[in-house]
């Protein structure tokens, strides 16, 4: 049988074809124009085909070439500061070549295939090597070094490695049995890569995000869901992610979304700093852009490409983040694809795989000892976007299933311009109690109960605020009160956090337990005053306590932060007198 | 295009806006289909599912008188749109023929009405602000240029008039450049339309406008197209001829109604409500169409009307919308009733390109900082006159009390403007600091100092 077939039906992005002898997930090229698509479903000699291009003006009869191949990523030095499509070709070579739109049928290498990087070997001639083995590396960027593996599935004796400047084609070793390695591999999206074991999470991702780190922190190798409304800020909170958040790499998936916010994210990549090395963040960062009006199959590809570059980063000994935006948008993806296929639906019309591909996806974040044994992770944080705000849709639940964290973003906070507008009493995190040494070690040993303090005044508020909706605050007890003036502090000066502000934007960890702590300081202070006859009214204006609150807004805010609270307690215990 | 293409006789099935034909040539996925009846009527149709054995075509005009005798022929190309500077002071239908007595438009070129997606490496952010003269926009929900920007109305409310103001008043700040208007009406009455097209004429904006119009009497079907010929229209002048052109569309609710009417037609698994689950990725493939791309001068800016049935915001067409857009306007309808227009309530309305868009190089220093307050500020008015309710005034403290009485002058004052009343920035940015300094300076705790200090009446002799 040749692996030549003709197309028999055209339905959107869902073509059938007969004659090529077709296996599942083989990628093929439809019609004269040799679009790029992926064989989905097979029903004898039909294929049922996805095309990732419009299919407009495609006839039955046209040719569809079968490569035989499955759906890979090219994956080698070049990735980094890259920004693709949904199935790896990058956007600015498709501006060259197609202009401002993106017409169809354009092939564009994931990288470029010419330039030379100078690759050091780090194995010897007669070394056995097995998969998964850095047998040398490239320097990348200024802050990445680029582990050359050998691919998974291969090992031998090294017969002759090179040193020097070579494109990612050219060979630079061989082993004795002739297997040749070149700087650039291939690997099937669909598939994970292989590790030698998975570990238990123990260190957070630290991200600068004061409700995130430290109420409910995420683990590095761990997965998040950030269901919200349209309008809650699920991705100012994603990019403030991408930028801050302490991963060795990012990769960015704007899956679906809209287009202008992607340009946003293209024009302010390159001139951020990051925190954490003070180089410029799109040193590393891989970004996959496949907005809302770009082909549906694509954007159901896009998640697999951005975690398939993910995990080959990780199998370096990388610790890598990866942002989805908007993982319903995948879902939804995949409903399209689904229904154009006639398949029996599940909930809402999603199919009945929707649970199963969604908790896959979320598997291949992790911790991991890699094949070279080293210590890798992927850390996975997936927006979700349910209709109405309302999650008890199936992709919501899919996901939260699966995730051990959940940022709940609340419209109801951030029409009151409350951001992140996370809501603290319905989020949580799992990972605390395996987080809590790390907290001990590195940052204060007090850090948890600190912590537990905080959130239990929270949920003190939480209840108090149901009989001040009754009867009014003034007809609380004035020790109650001060509970609701400690609990706003919290949720004014420590949870809401401007992602805009110059310096407000990242919140040093340290910082963040000092901010708790002048806090919890404040209640202590105010509690010992009013006993000794303080009203609560010249407890709580204290201007020191202002200029607390404004101080967060200031550099160099952690030098003089205990110096402030200090200034503070002492007019507070001034105001006993002055009473 | 082939216009002598074979014509077919070989119906099987009709079934609402759809038709449904047994072995022909190969015809093309989106190809559009001319169908003439025993009578000698011509209706227009387009290519929805291809194969070697059967065609299903969407008629645009409806289904009536079709029968096995209809003669079919497929024209051999995707629907296109001829273009060219002619179109701008003309009327045309739902379809792209003119509806003004006047010529058939002289095509410089032919634009396929699907239009391709812009690469978001290729685009531009748009950070140009838009002044409306409109406080309630201009202030909180600032809209710039190339930015989509709904509004979220309901059946009952005047949303017509506020498009129409901003239609009539926008423009960029110390600029008289003005917009082309491309003017979308999808199932609106005869009425309503009435009402555009004379305040186009009343104040000249007619000359300066494209108007593609199907009203609620014409084929449900046709609405498909419709906006897609106005964004292509668009297009083609922002970005071949260099204008800034503001899309006004009018009833989104219309255009996915029909939507569905074909996905129901076709059995397909309905999504939400009844909606297909591709309408996500449709109204994508139109909202997505603005925007400002590198190389280019023009812009498209869209403003789409959509009334959300039964008032209710996670309506799948309002949320859908939501989720694509750059942010929403809301209408009230409890500001309406109040008799307050423009009655926005601006606690859900939102504009996610503000950011880019206000401080000091454009619009004023202190425009976020008063703007996040005056927000904070009535919100939590908001939230007390429900407690007010319960309790009665007197058991607030000061600081309640005095932000329950902003929120009144905030409706009033601020949110309140006459029809034809056109507030400079500055105007409005000054009006919130006359309304602020109601409330003591302690309890505005989102100005920065700096802006108190320059612009609190207060401080201001």
């Amino acid at each position: 049988m040749s692996n030549e077939g003709v197309i028999y039906r055209i339905s959107g992005p869902v073509v059938t074809a007969t004659g090529m002898n077709a296996a599942m997930y083989d990628v093929v090229r439809v019609g004269h124009e040799g679009l790029m698509g992926e064989v989905i479903e097979l029903h004898g000699d039909k294929a049922v085909i996805q095309v990732y291009e419009d299919t407009s003006g495609i006839r039955p009869g046209e040719p569809v070439l079968n490569t035989e191949e499955t759906l890979s990523v090219s994956l080698g030095p070049g990735l980094l500061t890259q920004i693709y499509d949904g199935i790896q070709r990058p956007l600015a070579t498709l501006e060259e070549v197609m202009g401002v739109f993106i017409t169809r049928g354009v092939d564009a290498d994931a990288f470029d295939m010419e330039k030379t990087w100078t690759f050091e070997p780090q194995v010897a001639k007669g070394d056995e090597v097995v998969s998964g083995q850095v047998i040398g590396h490239v320097q990348e960027t200024e802050t990445i070094v680029h582990k050359i593996m050998v691919p998974p599935g291969k090992s031998g004796k090294v017969k002759s490695i090179e040193s020097g400047d070579f494109n990612v084609t050219q060979t630079v070793c061989v082993f004795e049995d002739g297997t040749e390695l070149q700087m650039m591999q291939k690997w099937p999206v669909r598939s994970p890569r292989p590790y030698t074991q998975k570990y238990a999470p123990d260190t957070p991702l630290v991200t600068g995000m004061r409700i995130l780190d430290f109420l409910f922190p995420l683990a590095k190798g761990g997965a998040a869901g950030i269901p919200g409304p349209f309008g809650s800020g699920k991705t100012v909170t994603q990019q403030s992610l991408a930028k801050y958040s302490d991963a060795q790499l990012v990769v960015y998936i704007g899956c679906g979304e809209r287009g202008n916010e992607m340009t946003e994210v293209l024009d302010e990549f390159p001139h951020l700093i990051d925190p954490n090395t003070g180089k410029p963040l799109m040193n590393r960062t891989v970004m996959i852009a496949n907005t809302s009006n770009m082909p549906v199959a694509a954007r159901e590809a896009s998640v697999y490409t951005g975690i398939t570059i993910a995990e080959y980063f990780r199998d370096m000994g990388y610790d890598v983040a990866l942002m989805a935006d908007s993982t319903s948008r995948w879902a939804e993806a995949m409903r399209e694809i689904s229904s154009r296929l006639e398949e029996m639906p599940g909930e809402e019309g999603y199919p009945a795989y929707l649970s199963s591909r969604i908790a896959e996806f979320y598997e291949r974040a992790g911790r991991v000892e890699t094949l070279n044994g080293d210590d890798g992770s992927v850390t996975v944080i997936g927006a979700v976007s349910p209709p109405g705000g309302d999650i008890s849709e199936p992709v919501s639940q899919g996901t939260l299933r699966i995730v051990k964290v959940f940022w709940g973003l609340d419209a109801g906070l951030a029409r009151q311009r409350h951001f992140p507008a996370i809501n603290w009493l319905n989020s949580y995190s799992l990972y605390p109690q395996s987080l809590d040494q790390w907290f001990r070690d590195n940052i204060a040993q007090d850090f948890p109960e600190i912590r537990t303090q905080i959130s239990g005044l929270l949920q003190i508020e939480a209840e108090l605020q149901e009989i001040v909706q009754l009867v009014g605050s003034d007809a609380l007890p004035v020790d109650q009160q001060l509970t609701l003036e400690v609990a706003r502090m919290i949720r004014e000066f420590f949870l809401q956090q401007n992602g805009f502000h110059d310096v407000d934007a990242y919140c040093d960890i340290h910082l963040q337990y000092h901010m708790a702590k002048a806090i919890l300081s404040f209640q202590e202070a105010a509690k010992g005053a009013m006993a000794d006859g303080a009203l609560l009214n010249d407890v709580v204006n204290v201007p020191a306590r202002s200029d607390l609150m404004r101080g967060r807004f200031e550099k160099g805010y952690i030098d003089r932060i205990e110096e402030m609270v200090k200034e503070m307690n002492e007019q507070i215990a001034n105001a006993v007198e002055a009473n | 295009m082939k216009m002598t293409g074979k014509e077919y006789r070989t119906i099987t099935d009709v079934k609402g806006p759809l038709v449904f034909l047994n072995k022909t040539e190969p015809v093309a996925f989106g190809e559009i289909v001319t169908l003439r009846l025993a009578n000698g009527d011509i209706k227009n149709g387009q290519v929805l599912d291809t194969s070697d054995d059967l065609v299903i075509v969407q008629v645009f005009e409806g289904t009536a008188k079709i029968n096995r005798e209809t003669g079919v022929t497929f024209m051999g190309d995707v629907f296109k749109l001829p273009v060219s500077t002619d179109l701008v002071g003309r009327i045309l239908d739902g379809a792209g023929r003119p509806r003004d007595g006047g010529p058939e438009i002289v095509a410089d070129e032919k634009a396929d009405i699907i239009g391709a997606a812009i690469n978001p490496y290729s685009r531009q952010s748009p950070h140009d602000f838009i002044q409306t003269g409109i406080s309630a926009i201009d202030c909180c929900t600032t809209l710039v240029r190339g930015q989509k920007l709904p509004i979220f109305s309901a059946s009952g409310l005047p949303h017509n008039d506020i498009a129409l103001q901003i239609a009539r008043q926008a423009k960029l700040k110390d600029s008289d450049e003005e917009f082309i208007v491309v003017f979308c009406a999808m199932g609106i009455t005869a009425e309503e339309y009435n009402f555009f097209r004379s305040d186009l004429e009343r104040t000249g904006a007619l000359e300066n406008a494209v108007l593609f119009v199907n009203l609620a009497d014409d084929p449900a079907v046709e609405r498909i197209i419709t906006p897609r010929l106005a964004l292509t229209a668009a297009e083609y002048l922002a970005f071949e001829k260099d204008y800034h052109v503001l899309v006004i569309y009018t009833d989104m609710t219309n255009y996915c109604d029909a939507l569905r009417q074909i996905g129901a037609a076709r059995e397909e698994v309905p999504g939400r409500r009844g909606y297909p689950g591709y309408m996500y990725t449709d109204l994508a493939m139109l909202y997505e169409r603005a925007g400002i791309v590198k190389g280019k001068k023009g812009s498209i800016t869209q403003f789409p009307i959509l009334t959300m049935p039964g008032d209710d915001i996670t309506h799948p067409i309002p949320d859908l919308s939501g989720y694509i857009t750059e942010g929403q306007i809301v209408i009230s309808r409890e500001l309406h009733q109040q008799g307050i227009y423009p009655p926005i309530n601006v606690l859900p309305s939102l504009s996610r390109l503000m950011g880019s868009c206000i401080g000091a190089e454009t619009t004023r220093e202190d425009h976020k900082s008063v703007s996040d307050q005056m927000y904070a500020a009535y919100a939590q008015g908001r939230e007390l006159r429900g407690l007010v309710a319960i309790v009665g005034e007197d058991a607030l403290n000061e600081r309640d009390k005095q932000l329950l009485d902003f929120s009144g002058v905030f409706e009033d004052q601020f949110l309140r403007q006459s029809r034809d009343e056109d507030r400079s920035i500055n105007e409005t940015l000054d009006l919130c600091w006359t309304l602020m300094s109601s409330i003591d300076t302690k309890y505005l705790v989102r100005l920065d100092q700096k802006w108190i200090e320059k612009y609190h009446p207060d401080n201001r002799e």
